[in-house]
């Protein structure tokens, strides 16, 4: 601490200097925190996917569904606990722009498959007790302002009604929480079997399964075994872990892990230069200063430390600044309106946030660090 | 080497600089020897040594050959952190352009050497208040460089060169930047610390009227010391 004063007043030395550089390091970690968010939503809870979960659907993908009558197969498969099916609806809540996704589930049969769905049990209850009953998470019934009691009504764009009409109307009978911030509560769920008598056409059809192994360890062999089991059939399957699943689904969109690591890259590529340079041209024009530090008795490991310090807290200022805006612009929200339904600052991207702005610290202040200890006192004095 | 009537020794001192293919040998089997409590001034013309010997008895610079003793310890033979732990309890530094840190006030100049201290901040607070009280600026202790007058800077650099209370006071040309007036106040500060604390000084300079002002001179010349002027 006895030296801050003077690592402190080497970074007041130029202020215009120092602010544009905090600054600029500043947005670079705004925009990394904001993207980790984006990556995170784009992973759709990936990092939480349980281990022990397969998914099975048709193997030409989403469009084709498969048969309600497959359950009773793959539940007898070797290895097979449990299993529900789940369909998409893909409704219109007063306007198009309101996404968020709602699915037609076999309600016992999906909380015992999603305990990390958090429901009272009386609501539990009431949902198996009211067909025309629906659950909602958190997160889209704040959005909509939905409480327990509502009904609430959605536009079908593909499922009519046997009457012919569009309009599906469910009773609101719960709100369920996560157990982890990156669990899915944006989903509006709402029984199978009043969807399966109330469609008019694709009866007894289902959009995929979600299946529960006995041993994670073998889920790839079961979900082989569960292929096979419909091996040249006009339903042939597709099962994979719910984590590939996850991960394919969201590769449809793009490979977004690896479009956000390339701009953060040039970002923190362009930041290791423009800090650098700072620190640089800062130790250049203080020859004559770090001169006098040594003439007074200043070892060159304490000044290549004093350099060292002065960069990490340029990068920590600006870091921590930036980290902070990432984490306050997060927390006003999804900034697609409900596109990206899991939306927060993943904790192990603040530390990997920290990490950066360690190495940033270091990596940009290691030469002019160097340059400062290698100086010889003497040749400094006769430059000055 | 060493006794109690020496405070610096040097012994067939031998530096070499080369530029380019070329040789120079700056000093040349150099003897000196300055007893403890002496104010020395060292005159010659430029490109003499001068800089250069002052810059080895502070073990800013390592010889080519010979031995540089101070108070005891032979230097030339010290590592660079050995060196640097002894330069701040041996010596004090003044150069020609004060060498002020311009973003410091002048209590935090002149704390710089006690950072290396195992000292408390009021300590050091204490010690910085007597070292600007003896060069009369006790009033400017919270001023930056740039709100002093070229004389007043030169004063706060020997506060920070006495802070600490070294051994040697080593003044490079201190007087080279200053108007008369000035150079005379600094010229009667050297001679106090010298007479009234009794700290050994070695000046360089280039004018004799400085040099006047120490208690004896020294000539340098081609490399070597005489007492007498060069013609």
């Amino acid at each position: 601490m006895r030296f801050w004063p003077l690592i402190w007043s080497a970074l007041r030395r130029k202020r215009v200097r120092t602010f544009f550089t905090v600054l600029s390091i500043l947005i670079a970690f705004l925009l990394f925190g904001y993207l980790a968010a984006v990556n995170m939503a784009f992973r759709l809870g990936v990092d939480v996917a349980g281990a022990d979960r397969l998914v099975s659907m048709h193997r030409s993908g989403f469009g084709i569904m498969l048969p309600e009558a497959y359950q009773a197969r793959i539940e007898a498969t070797p290895g097979v606990v449990e299993s529900a099916h789940g369909t998409w609806f893909g409704g219109i809540y007063q306007d198009p722009k309101n996404f968020f996704a709602q699915m037609a589930v076999q309600p016992e049969e999906y909380l015992e498959l999603y305990p990390e769905f958090l429901l009272p049990e009386e609501q539990k209850q009431a949902w198996l007790a009211d067909r025309t009953g629906a659950i909602a998470g958190r997160t889209i019934a704040e959005m909509y302002g939905w409480k327990v009691g509502d009904r609430i009504p959605l536009q079908a764009t593909v499922w009519r009604k046997m009457d012919g009409s569009s309009t599906w109307e469910f009773n609101l009978v719960g709100i369920y929480d996560g157990t982890e911030k990156a669990t899915d509560t944006t989903q509006f769920l709402f029984r199978y079997d009043y969807f399966e008598e109330s469609r008019l056409f694709a009866k007894g059809m289902v959009g995929w399964y979600w299946i529960r192994v006995d041993d994670p360890g073998r889920a790839d062999e079961v979900a082989q075994r569960i292929d096979a089991l419909f091996a040249n059939s006009f339903y042939e399957t597709k099962t994979s872990t719910e984590k590939a699943f996850i991960q394919g689904f969201a590769k449809q969109i793009g490979d977004i892990g690896a479009i956000i690591g390339g701009i953060l890259t040039a970002v923190f590529f362009t930041i290791l230069l423009v800090a650098g340079n700072t620190m640089m041209q800062s130790v250049r024009e203080r020859t004559a200063e770090l001169a006098v530090l040594k003439t007074v008795g200043f070892s060159n490991g304490l000044v290549l430390g004093l350099v060292l310090v002065e960069s990490l807290a340029l990068a920590a200022l600006g870091g921590a600044l930036g980290l902070a805006a990432a984490w306050w612009a997060i927390g006003q929200g999804d900034p697609t309106g409900g596109a990206l339904p899991i939306f927060f600052f993943p904790p192990k991207d603040v530390l990997l946030g920290l990490g950066i702005i360690a190495a940033l610290g270091l990596a940009t202040g290691i030469l002019p660090a160097v340059q400062a200890m290698r100086l010889r006192v003497v040749d400094a004095v006769r430059r000055a | 080497m060493g006794t109690n009537n020496t405070l610096v020794r040097i012994e067939n001192l031998h530096k070499v600089f080369h530029r380019g293919s070329e040789r120079i040998d700056v000093l040349r089997e150099l003897n000196l020897e300055v007893p403890p409590g002496d104010f020395l001034a060292l005159m010659g013309p430029s490109g003499s040594g001068k800089s250069t010997l002052l810059n080895l008895i502070a073990g800013l610079d390592r010889p080519t050959a010979g031995a540089v003793e101070v108070d005891g310890q032979r230097i030339d033979q010290l590592s660079e952190s050995e060196l640097a732990r002894w330069r701040s309890s041996h010596i004090g530094f003044i150069f020609q352009l004060y060498n002020l840190l311009p973003v410091l006030t002048a209590e935090r100049n002149v704390e710089l050497p006690l950072l290396l201290a195992p000292l408390s901040r009021a300590q050091r607070k204490k010690h910085v208040q007597t070292a600007l009280a003896v060069v009369g600026l006790a009033d400017r202790a919270q001023h930056y460089p740039r709100q002093l007058s070229g004389g007043q800077e030169q004063r706060v650099a020997i506060a920070r060169a006495i802070v600490a209370d070294p051994t040697l006071l080593l003044c490079d040309e201190p007087t080279g930047d200053l108007d008369r007036k000035s150079e005379d106040e600094i010229l009667s500060l050297l001679q106090a610390l010298n007479r009234e604390h009794g700290k050994t000084i070695l000046m360089v300079t280039h004018d004799p009227h400085a040099a006047a002002r120490a208690r004896r001179t020294l000539y340098l010349n081609k490399g070597t010391l005489s007492t007498e002027p060069i013609e």
